[in-house]
């Protein structure tokens, strides 16, 4: 019956989700073993029982003191096995082991960064090694954000006024979809960073010389990839539809009145302002929402996001 | 009822024809209407304003799920799709689903299966409507003059911090919680001072029971609410710090206010469709229903257990974990009274004389989408698994599971079961019972392609999504349509029966409780005479069933 496991869950990759996995499958034949008592009683009574004649005699049996002991006990019972593996499985999940690895999770409209133990920091991807406990730390710098990844069955709100946490073990080398999960506004549905999942050798050459996707690429090419990875196609569009933000689209080299009158051409020095104090010059028609980057990419990543968005021209 | 003394009021019933309460000659005319206290005619606006609620939201939601055809955008923003989504909610919740049974089917049935005047407060029960219609208004006020993205359930600090027209929508919540008090206020009196002669607690049908539940929680929790939402429109206004963080608050605590109200709240939304299935199944099995005092008292547990468990909708929310264990728990100690009541249910149906008509369509459609909405509510409630599942579309597939194809399913079971005695018309019953099918079909359609999505990770108030889902989201929105045009046709197959000749028999059931002994459409004072009752209810040993019934 594998089958049907997959049809409802996702690639378990953590040393947690087998529990959880099994805990679901369990209570999945409850509910299928109840809906067929469920289905075959009605059917059965429905053929059975069928109004033959109007002044039909019905019984008149009021109760049955041993029956319905037995469905008010018996779903009891059940319960409290699902109850308690359901609370020992979650147990084990809240409390991270002795000696687990640290990352600081930022989440604020409408991206995720990351920051590791040797001080370098992340956008939109989480780099962790394999089969090493690893525990986030997290807070929101605006509204409630949730932390989860459905391939390791964890999920935990991220506040604005304490940290939360959460702890998992990979279990697999791969990239695993990482979604927000608590409602946070217009961006939300694309506030989606990825963990990469990598041996103990990548990671550690993941944080002496950076994302190996970024290295050795031509600017622009860079530059598309930073587009997806920090997040900006969730407000800026590429295509000329407008977003929460001005499309990039032919933007490079266009005059732009902002909020306050001003008029601005976009340039090098333009766009490197834009992304580093987005809020110093908000282009008028749209809301000062953008978050900054300042602090949270290097210098290589301006150029090639502006090398990108030159190569947009038309 | 069988064994009820009826004269000399049976007697006068069936003597000449009354005028009913739709015509009564001293009341005629728009005033009269708008300043009504006849329950039933209270009901009957109740009915039409609250069914208009039902179509705003069911636009709503069908506007919804067309948006998610496809990722990405297909006619609408992101913005205005979450405005959508949380005007569909709002509604749904706040002007559908819980006044709807309550205030529509509870107002017009309670006092005649009492055999009762009429409530215990009658000028209490309009001035319920018209704050209702006031809470309506400003709710659509809001939508008029900016809109609001907060999702139903406004959660700070994002509520207290987006634009729009937030504060107007929580006003509004505000003021339709009152209404909503002033229902239950009268439900208590009037179940606890208005029964009929010899009837006794365990003589009242079940139908009394769950309202009477149901009306407990209304004035117990209702006022949570208000306050919650007056806090929030504070926090808007004044900047005082109790909920937003950047000035010293909590916007955990928002979430304990607010859950504290709405997960009770479930049960007022949930305990009148049981009250409904209650009074279906007995009449259309033609037996005495299955250990009446388990269920009766079922509801009861129901309401007050219900108060405990708010908790388990915040098991990611970082609360401890000692409480979200006890959550966890009485989560499952909640759940055994809604199953005890599905098998007494099953139970009646043995050794009866089923009749499949329309309402006994319902009530088994009832029966299996609440047990599929019930049993998934296990997996929600087991704590590492509700981790994985939270604020995905699974719990969506489940409340929906739950909401309508319990209590909406329920509440179309009742209208079709009380419809001729409203309004003393027969509607066109093969219609009735192709839209029953239609939306079962539809409802299964629409909402079981979204467990699956769900437990595969897909998380809910999502404008657009990863590839991997357009199958099962088109599944899902292919399946809306049925259930849309399901609902519609049933609607309007009831309405046109009010065009019809009033030919409605007195019973044409053959129930056994008070409602049915009285002329349909019922006459202003219910009854002539007072009824008094020496036996319990769904007790069909002696009944006689009337000639003019329909089999």
């Amino acid at each position: 019956m594998t089958w049907l496991r997959h049809l409802f869950l996702p690639v378990a990759a953590s040393v947690k989700a087998e529990d959880v996995d099994d805990l679901f499958m369990f209570i999945m034949w409850l509910n299928i073993l109840f809906m067929i008592l469920i289905t075959g009683l009605i059917v059965l009574f429905v053929v059975r029982h069928r109004r033959k004649s109007r002044d039909q005699k019905t019984s008149h049996i009021e109760h049955n003191t041993i029956l319905e002991l037995s469905w008010s006990i018996l779903p009891f019972i059940i319960s409290m096995v699902v109850f308690f593996w359901g609370f020992n499985s979650y147990m084990q999940a809240t409390v991270a082991p002795d000696g687990a690895m640290e990352i600081q999770v930022t989440a604020k409209k409408w991206i995720w960064t990351f920051g590791y133990p040797d001080g370098s920091v992340g956008v939109g991807k989480l780099w962790v090694p394999v089969n090493k406990p690893v525990r986030m730390i997290m807070h929101s710098e605006d509204v409630l954000h949730a932390f989860y990844v459905p391939a390791f069955r964890v999920k935990a709100d991220v506040l604005p006024n304490r940290y939360t946490e959460v702890w998992f073990q990979a279990t697999e080398v791969g990239d695993y979809v990482m979604p927000c999960a608590e409602y946070c506004g217009k961006g939300h549905s694309q506030m989606r960073a990825y963990v990469k999942v990598v041996s103990q050798k990548d990671y550690e050459n993941f944080l002496e010389k950076g994302d190996p996707d970024e290295i050795g690429k031509p600017p622009e090419q860079l530059g598309a990839t930073l587009y997806v990875n920090f997040g900006c196609s969730t407000c800026h569009s590429i295509d000329g539809t407008r977003g929460q933000g001005p499309s990039w689209k032919g933007i490079y080299g266009q005059q732009h009145k902002m909020t306050d009158g001003k008029v601005f051409t976009v340039d090098e020095n333009y766009i490197r302002t834009s992304i580093l104090q987005p809020q110093a010059m908000v282009v008028e028609g749209f809301q000062g929402i953008m978050p900054s980057y300042q602090g949270q990419v290097r210098e290589r990543h301006l150029t090639a996001l502006i090398a990108y968005i030159k190569s947009l021209k038309q | 009822m069988a064994n009820v003394i009826t004269t000399p009021a049976a007697n006068a019933a069936h003597a000449p024809h009354h005028a009913d309460y739709l015509e009564d000659p001293d009341f005629k005319g728009v005033w009269a209407w708008m300043t009504t206290i006849d329950h039933k005619r209270l009901g009957v606006m109740y009915l039409w304003a609250t069914l208009a609620a039902f179509l705003a939201g069911g636009v709503m939601a069908l506007i919804v799920r067309l948006e998610l055809m496809h990722p990405g955008e297909d006619f609408m923003t992101a913005e205005r799709y979450n405005q959508a989504f949380t005007l569909h909610g709002a509604i749904m919740v706040f002007m559908f689903i819980i006044p709807a049974i309550p205030a529509a089917l509870g107002n017009f049935f309670l006092p005649l299966m009492l055999g009762a005047k009429d409530v215990a407060f009658p000028r209490l029960n309009l001035a319920s409507f018209w704050v209702y219609i006031v809470g309506a208004v400003m709710a659509v006020t809001s939508i008029v003059v900016g809109g609001v993205d907060t999702g139903w359930t406004f959660y700070t600090p994002y509520s207290t911090t987006t634009n729009g027209a937030v504060t107007m929508m929580t006003l509004s919540v505000f003021v339709l919680g009152f209404s909503s008090i002033f229902t239950g206020i009268n439900f208590v009196a009037t179940v606890h001072k208005l029964r009929a002669p010899g009837m006794g607690w365990f003589q009242m049908p079940l139908f009394v029971w769950a309202i009477y539940s149901t009306a407990i929680i209304q004035v117990l929790a209702t006022p949570v609410l208000g306050i919650t939402m007056v806090l929030l429109v504070m926090e808007r206004a004044f900047n005082i710090g109790i909920f937003d963080a950047q000035i010293g608050g909590d916007p955990v605590l928002f979430q304990h206010f607010f859950w504290f109200y709405s997960h009770p709240a479930v049960y007022i939304m949930i305990l009148p469709g049981m009250a409904i299935i209650s009074e279906i199944i007995p009449t259309f099995c033609r037996r005495v229903i299955f250990g009446y005092r388990l269920i009766a008292l079922s509801s009861v547990a129901i309401a007050l257990i219900g108060f405990l468990v708010w908790g388990h909708h915040m098991f990611t929310s970082g609360q401890s974990a000692l409480a979200a264990g006890i959550f966890s728990f009485l989560t499952f100690a909640v759940a055994i009274p809604s199953a005890i009541k599905v098998f007494n249910w099953l139970s009646t149906m043995y050794g009866a004389s089923i009749s499949l008509r329309t309402p006994m369509l319902y009530a088994i459609s009832f029966l299996f989408l609440f047990g599929i909405g019930g049993l998934t509510g296990i997996f929600l409630g087991a704590l590492s698994v509700d981790i994985h599942l939270h604020d995905t579309y699974f719990v969506v597939a489940h409340f929906h599971y739950v909401m309508m194809g319990g209590t909406v399913i329920a509440y179309l079971g009742g209208l079709h079961y009380w419809w001729p005695k409203m309004f003393g018309r027969m509607y066109n019953e093969t219609v009735a019972r192709v839209c029953c099918g239609l939306v079962f079909v539809g409802f299964n359609a629409t909402f079981l392609p979204q467990f699956v999505m769900g437990s595969q990770g897909m998380p809910r108030r999502y404008y657009t999504y990863l590839d991997q889902f357009q199958p099962l989201h088109q599944f899902s929105t292919f399946g809306s349509w049925i259930l849309g045009a399901g609902i519609a046709i049933a609607v309007v197959n009831l309405t046109v029966a009010l065009r019809g000749p009033k030919n409605a028999p007195e019973n044409p059931w053959g129930g056994t409780t008070l409602e049915w002994q009285t002329q349909s459409p019922p006459i202003t004072h219910n009854f002539i005479g007072q009824p008094s009752i020496d036996h319990e209810p769904y007790d069909y040993r002696a009944f006689k069933i009337p000639a003019d019934a329909v089999d």
